[in-house]
Formats: C-alpha cells, structure tokens, sequence
C-alpha cells in the first residue's frame, strides 16, 4: 500500500482539510465548554433540575450523527453555511460528555469542605471559583476530553453536508473504492483523536489538585 | 427538610467568654442547635439574637465570619496549603499579605504546631495536625464566637487528650465565647463551663459540670451512669 506516497503527494491538501478538520472540532468543543460547564455547575447546585437536562444533553446524543446534520439541513440560517451546521451539531453532541463530568465534579467535592466554607462566610461565587472549581476541574477535564474525541470521529460525517474536513477524503475514497484516499482521511483524522486525547489529558493531570 | 420537627421548645442563653457545651446523643439536636447560631440552618419559628441583635440584622457572610466553625471532618481545603487554608478569610477579608503570614504563624504556634507546616498540604499531615489547622482556621480572623462540632470525636484517645488539654490553655488565654457539641460526658465535663443536655430535640438541663455529676434529672444521671465511675478526677472544676 501507498498510502503514504498517496499522501505526501497531496499534501497541500491533507494539510488543509486537517487544519478544517480542528476548526471544526475547536469551535464546537469550546461552545460546547462555554455552554456545558455553566449548565453543569447549574445542575450541581440545583439537583432538581439534573434529570431533565441530563436528559436532554442523552437524548440528543442519541440522535445518529448522519440524521442530525440531515434535520439541520434545512433550517434557514444554519443551512446556508455547511460549517455553521457542522458545528451546532457537534457542540450539540459534545454537550452530555461535559454537563455530566462538570455536574459529576462539582458533586463529588467532599461535603465537609462545603460545608466548613460556607460556615466561614465564602460567598456562592467564593466558593465555586475558589473550592468547587479547582476541586472539579480534573474531573471536568476528563468529560472535555471525551468530547473532543469524539468530536475528532464525528466531524469526519460533516464532510457529507459539505463542510470540509478530514472526511472529504474518506467519503471521496468510498466513492472511489480506492483506500488510499480513504486512509488520507482516517489516519489524520485518528492522529488528531490521539493528540486531542493526549493534549487534554495531559492538561487534566497538569490541574488535578493534591 | 419537608416535615420532621428536629427542635422545639428551645431557649438558651450563651455567656460571654464561657464554653458552653451542648451534650446529648446522635439525633438529638445538638449539631441543628450549632448551624442555627451561623444560620447554615435557619429556624422555622423562633428568634436567635447575637449580642442582643436578633439574627436577621445581621448580613449572614459577615455574621460567619465573625463566628469560626470547627467540625469533625475538618473540611480543609486539599488544594490549598495549611498557610492558604488557615489565611483564607483574612485574605478574602482584605490583609495585607505580610500581616496575613504573620497571622498563620501566630495560629499554628498558639495551636501548638510547627511554623514549617504552613507550606505542607492537609493530606501531608496527622489527624491530629489537621484538626489543629482547623481550629486555626477558625481562629484565623480572630472570631468572638467559636462553634465546635464534636472536633475531635475522630482522633484517637492520646491525641484527643492532647488536643483538649491544648483546648484548655487556648482558652484560658482568648476567652472566645465557645459552643461545643459532643456526646462524649468525659469531654464535656473536662472543657465545659456549663453542660446543656438534649434529649429528641429538647433541652433537658443546663449545670455547671460540677453540678451535673450530682444531678438527679434522670437523663442526666443516665448520662453519669452510662460513662461509669472516675468521671470525678476528670471534671473541670469551674475556675478558669
């Protein structure tokens, strides 16, 4: 096989849909944190409304990937641009990983502490971003980094609706019965799952508390 | 909270610079009593007054930071260091950084602990060095009003002999007004200046523990009864 003579011969290419392919999946993972840990933190605290959201955030994720960016399609503002698409659905898909590690986090900060910080007069804010928070974060790293990851794996779909990414290539090399190109795509593609695994988990354990 | 009556019938006046402690067994009030007076519980009927100035008046951040909480399971926070931990309020509350590690190394040797602990993490220490840090830390804005939750109901025995002969001293030289709970009469006879026992959510009595041993309330002789003789030799004869 010549996969790698494939490759470098088109490399200019490979290069281009791998930097679209991390557009992708950077932009949804952050809106997915910038949504999924407030929500997470929201549920921690206010335990009444954990299950339906929790919920929610499952039931999408059972949403197969190929329907999802197909009910997106036609909704006007969305539709118009393949990438605006591509990235709601895989912010929506990386919110259950985060809310959860967020809500898992927050609860499982030992009561004690709570409690001695609210007996010294730590505000709720004091308290989330000096003791929860810190506390949290290994865990809520964890959730982000399965995301990611995932997000890796199912932007290769987003090729399908014309966003680019690392999946032109394989969707190009079934059409092509050539697996040459359809490696072009997935060996990037599982490279770049691999660094994000290791990049956020690296991370995760950089800020694990003591 | 929905439903059960956890205090009822409850009226009981703290002095000044004494150590009142609140006696009874596993349910039967004593930690709720505690919460109420730093409001991390609130009443559904009833009035708490500090100072003569009922508790409402009072913002609650600012109400507990003027009453240091020590509890059983300490509740330092691991992430922090024991300078960080015991400096947390003093900082939140605006000192100066120099005034604050000067505050910490006053805590630690006051509770009997090495200066060169400040930069260790709770995990790094003894049960018994983490519950001085604790107390430290409640000490650490320089509280009237101390609330103490059966604190050293988790260490071992020499320790816990330790840490209340150290509480005594403590006490001796800052007068803080002291509420400590404990089911443990031995404890209580030895730190207390006065006894509150509660039975289901009700104050049976309030003695001097001096008066306790002698007293015929059946609870509280009860109480003598179940810790067996020698409690005398260990009692806190009143003079501070």
């Amino acid at each position: 096989m010549n996969v790698g003579r494939f490759i470098l011969q088109n490399h200019t290419q490979v290069v281009d849909l791998t930097l679209e392919h991390l557009w992708l999946v950077g932009v949804s993972t952050f809106l997915a944190m910038l949504i999924g840990i407030p929500l997470g933190i929201l549920i921690a605290h206010r335990n009444r409304v954990s299950k339906p959201v929790l919920a929610g955030a499952n039931i999408i994720q059972t949403i197969p990937g190929l329907a999802l960016f197909g009910f997106l399609l036609p909704v006007p503002w969305l539709g118009a641009r393949a990438d605006r698409l591509a990235i709601l659905a895989l912010t929506l898909y990386a919110l259950l990983p985060i809310i959860r590690s967020t809500y898992e986090g927050i609860r499982g900060v030992d009561p004690a502490v709570i409690e001695a910080g609210k007996g010294m007069g730590l505000t709720e804010s004091q308290l989330l971003f000096q003791v929860e928070l810190p506390l949290a974060v290994s865990v809520i790293l964890s959730g982000v980094r399965v995301a990611a990851v995932i997000s890796v794996g199912l932007a290769t779909i987003a090729a399908a609706i014309g966003a680019g990414g690392l999946g032109e290539f394989i969707f190009r090399g079934l059409a092509m019965v050539d697996n040459r190109v359809i490696l072009a795509g997935a060996i990037p593609a599982a490279i770049l799952a691999l660094l994000a695994d290791f990049g956020v988990g690296w991370l995760e354990r950089r800020l694990q508390p003591r | 909270m929905a439903g059960t009556q956890v205090l009822s019938g409850f009226n009981l006046q703290v002095t000044s610079g004494e150590t009142l402690v609140l006696l009874g067994r596993s349910g039967s009030g004593k930690t709720t009593t505690l919460k109420l007076i730093n409001r991390l519980v609130s009443p559904t009927s009833g009035e708490i007054r500090i100072d003569g100035k009922p508790h409402q008046q009072f913002d609650v951040i600012r109400l507990r930071r003027g009453i240091g909480y020590v509890i059983q399971e300490i509740g330092l926070f691991p992430h922090f260091t024991v300078a960080r931990n015991i400096g947390l309020v003093p900082k939140i509350e605006g000192w100066p950084e120099d005034r604050i590690q000067a505050r910490v190394q006053e805590l630690l040797q006051l509770v009997g602990l090495e200066g060169t602990l400040a930069s260790r993490y709770p995990h790094q220490l003894s049960g018994g060095q983490r519950q001085r840090v604790g107390v430290a830390r409640a000490l650490a804005a320089n509280p009237e009003i101390l609330l103490m939750d059966e604190p050293f109901g988790a260490l071992d025995p020499l320790t816990r002999d330790e840490v209340q002969r150290e509480f005594l001293l403590l006490q001796r030289q800052l007068h803080k007004t002291v509420v400590f709970v404990t089911h443990d009469l031995q404890e209580a006879l030895r730190l207390g200046s006065r006894i509150a026992l509660m039975e289901a959510g009700k104050l049976v009595t309030v003695l001097d523990p001096q008066e306790f041993l002698k007293s015929t309330d059946p609870w509280a002789s009860a109480y003598v009864r179940a810790f067996g003789p020698g409690l005398e030799a260990a009692t806190n004869r009143g003079t501070q």
